[in-house]
């Protein structure tokens, strides 16, 4: 602010306002390092899950080998007779995937394209909060309603199966695919209504028809996307645990690739094992971490597979 | 070109304009029978699918609303839990425990998430490598599975650095930390959706960067990121899977504390009676699945309405 009256023999430079701050602002400074705390404290969140995921994992491979634990096929960490062979639950993780992604990649696929291309805004508008309901919908119930109704609907349904026992990883894996139907068809929803329209236009234009614009121009040109939402969803598949401790058991330490049987998890062994109340500083509690680290980084490596197709396709069109 | 040269210059034109004519025919002639074959199929095939995973959602609420019907009535959220008498047993301290916990996660995830987002939305320089960090980073633990949470939460909150102990203050900041990244992604849409023009014009009045923030931004994005703490806050009630590494899992009978041990919440308590035996305990698990999926039914179409009534197009 300039003080006083202007003088006039005064020049033109010095009645000038001048455009600094008048003051440092230490209020907007102190405000600018609380909100950039805010946003670190997620690096210190995934630094708090790498050491306490990898600091016991480091005291588990002292006691067990390393070749052991990725090529036994014996899982039985609490027996007497140990056995730390990881495989048995690898597979039981891999099953659900295999099967959930198998239901919920046509499923979401065909609903999304439907959403995006097909649907008049009227059904668009009431079916995708609809979708969403269904991805807000506790695991726990999802998990109950797979134990107590799927199964023994799988089970009438079809009878030459061998079904043993009140659990299946098969029907779990059914459950988790409805679980990530959502998942898909919202982020290919996205990725399809994201391609501009003078694509179809063109499409349109030199005679395509609905279908072949949908199928052949919006499909490949949302790609990225698309591919983006399965590893999502894949993602989603290998971490669920609520419904696959509930409806696939805590199963047989051995290896099977049997769907009808109830087969442990990753995430099922640690929620499970978890819930005893087990004394810190022994084997078993650190194979919950060892087995937590491995969860983490398959995981990890799946986000990070997504997001770099997320970017591409956020690249091509905005 | 066609200077001087009328004659050719027509007739080209109506070569062409014949020719397109006859290719055009042509083509909407022949494509007639089979694409619309092909159309029908399509267009059954994409109901089929949407149908199924709607009849998925619809026959899971169906069947719990008629498994659990028996015990619905008031003694299911006022009776104490029991693990005798499964006819007069309730919810209540774990509606209690529901309501600590998600309380909690709300005091937290409220100031970090936003401030977070207006951080990364207004502030960082996105060519400084700790801002890109930042970022790849809050994508990353969106999505790192709920149970390595818990292992978190077991490591670092129940024993470790903060020693808490296995109490309701465990469970709420082991769920916030997990909601915390839906909240940032969604306060950044809705802060990225406030056009320039209006901050910039702010700015160009004199208004520091926070005034701007706290007199423009903030107010106009405000429906945006209340659907994402809601959406969060529906997450949090349905959580279990981290609850039962941090505590929740002990049998309480007593109304919790927040910072005493023993608490336990809805989904984890349903988890519980669902794993016992008796009939009477799956029926009591059933009614406390309707009454969790109303609350989070109820907050996702809050989410929604708020969504939908309150988007502004700018």
């Amino acid at each position: 602010m300039v003080a006083g009256p202007i003088d006039a023999s005064s020049t033109d430079a010095t009645v000038r306002r001048s455009l600094e701050a008048t003051s440092p602002r230490y209020g907007e400074m102190a405000i600018r390092f609380f909100l950039f705390l805010c946003a670190a404290i997620s690096v210190a969140v995934t630094g708090a899950i790498v050491i306490s995921l990898f600091v016991p994992t480091f005291s588990f491979f002292q006691e067990v080998s390393v070749v052991e634990f990725f090529t036994g096929t014996l899982w039985a960490p609490a027996f007497a007779n140990a056995s730390f062979g990881v495989l048995p639950i690898v597979v039981g993780t891999g099953i659900v995937v295999v099967i959930s992604l198998g239901v919920a990649i046509p499923i979401g696929l065909l609903a999304s394209v439907y959403l995006s291309e097909y649907a008049p805004s009227s059904v668009r508008r009431v079916v995708k909060p609809t979708l969403e309901v269904l991805a807000g919908i506790p695991t726990v119930a999802i998990g109950l309603f797979a134990f107590w109704f799927m199964r023994p609907l799988a089970e009438t349904l079809l009878p030459f199966l061998p079904w043993q026992g009140p659990f299946s990883i098969g029907v779990a894996a059914l459950a988790v695919g409805l679980l990530i139907v959502p998942v898909i068809s919202s982020v290919s929803d996205d990725a399809m209504r994201a391609v501009p329209m003078a694509l179809r236009e063109g499409a349109y234009a030199l005679g395509a028809t609905k279908f072949e614009v949908s199928t052949r121009v919006v499909f490949p040109a949302a790609i990225s996307g698309i591919v983006a939402a399965v590893v999502l969803a894949g993602s989603r598949a290998v971490g669920e645990t609520m419904v696959v401790l509930i409806a696939a058991g805590a199963g047989n330490p051995h290896l099977t690739f049997d769907p009808t049987k109830g087969v442990q998890t990753m995430t099922s062994f640690i929620a499970g094992k978890a819930t005893g109340d087990i004394p810190t500083g022994t084997i078993v509690y650190d194979t919950i971490f060892a087995v937590g680290a491995l969860l983490f980084t398959s995981t990890l490596i799946l986000n990070m597979i997504a997001i770099r197709f997320v970017r591409r396709f956020r690249e091509v069109y905005e | 070109m066609t200077q001087g040269s009328v004659d050719p210059g027509t007739k080209r034109v109506a070569i062409a304009t014949s020719g397109a004519r006859a290719a055009t025919l042509a083509a909407l002639q022949s494509s007639s029978q089979r694409d619309k074959v092909v159309h029908t199929v399509f267009i059954s095939m994409m109901l089929f699918a949407l149908g199924l995973a709607l009849l998925g959602l619809a026959s899971l609420i169906v069947y719990m609303a008629v498994e659990g019907g028996p015990r619905l009535e008031w003694g299911l959220l006022t009776g104490v839990p029991s693990t005798i008498s499964p006819e007069t047993a309730g919810f209540r301290t774990a509606i209690l425990g529901t309501l600590y916990v998600v309380g909690g996660v709300v005091l937290l995830i409220v100031p970090l998430g936003v401030g977070a987002a207006i951080y990364m939305e207004e502030y960082a320089d996105n060519s400084r490598w700790w801002n890109r960090l930042i970022e790849l980073n809050i994508q990353n633990l969106a999505g790192v599975p709920s149970i390595v949470f818990g292992i978190l939460g077991l490591a670092f909150i129940v024993r470790g650095p903060l020693s808490l102990g296995f109490v309701a203050a465990s469970g709420s900041l082991t769920l916030a930390l997990l909601v915390l990244p839906t909240v940032i992604l969604a306060a950044r849409e809705a802060i990225r959706a406030v056009p320039s023009s209006i901050t910039d014009g702010s700015l160009a009045l004199g208004a520091t960067l926070w005034q701007t923030i706290k007199g423009q931004v903030l107010p106009s994005a405000i429906p945006g990121i209340l659907t994402g703490i809601i959406l969060a806050v529906a997450r949090a009630i349905g959580e279990a899977a981290p609850l039962l590494l941090v505590g929740a899992v002990t049998f309480v009978t007593f109304n919790p504390k927040f910072f005493a041990d023993g608490y336990s919440t809805l989904p984890v308590m349903i988890f519980q009676y669902a794993n016992r035996p008796q009939d009477e305990f799956r029926i009591l698990a059933a009614a406390g699945v309707i009454v969790m999926l109303i609350l989070v039914l109820l907050m996702n179409s809050l989410a929604v309405w708020l969504r939908d009534r309150f988007e502004r197009r700018w």
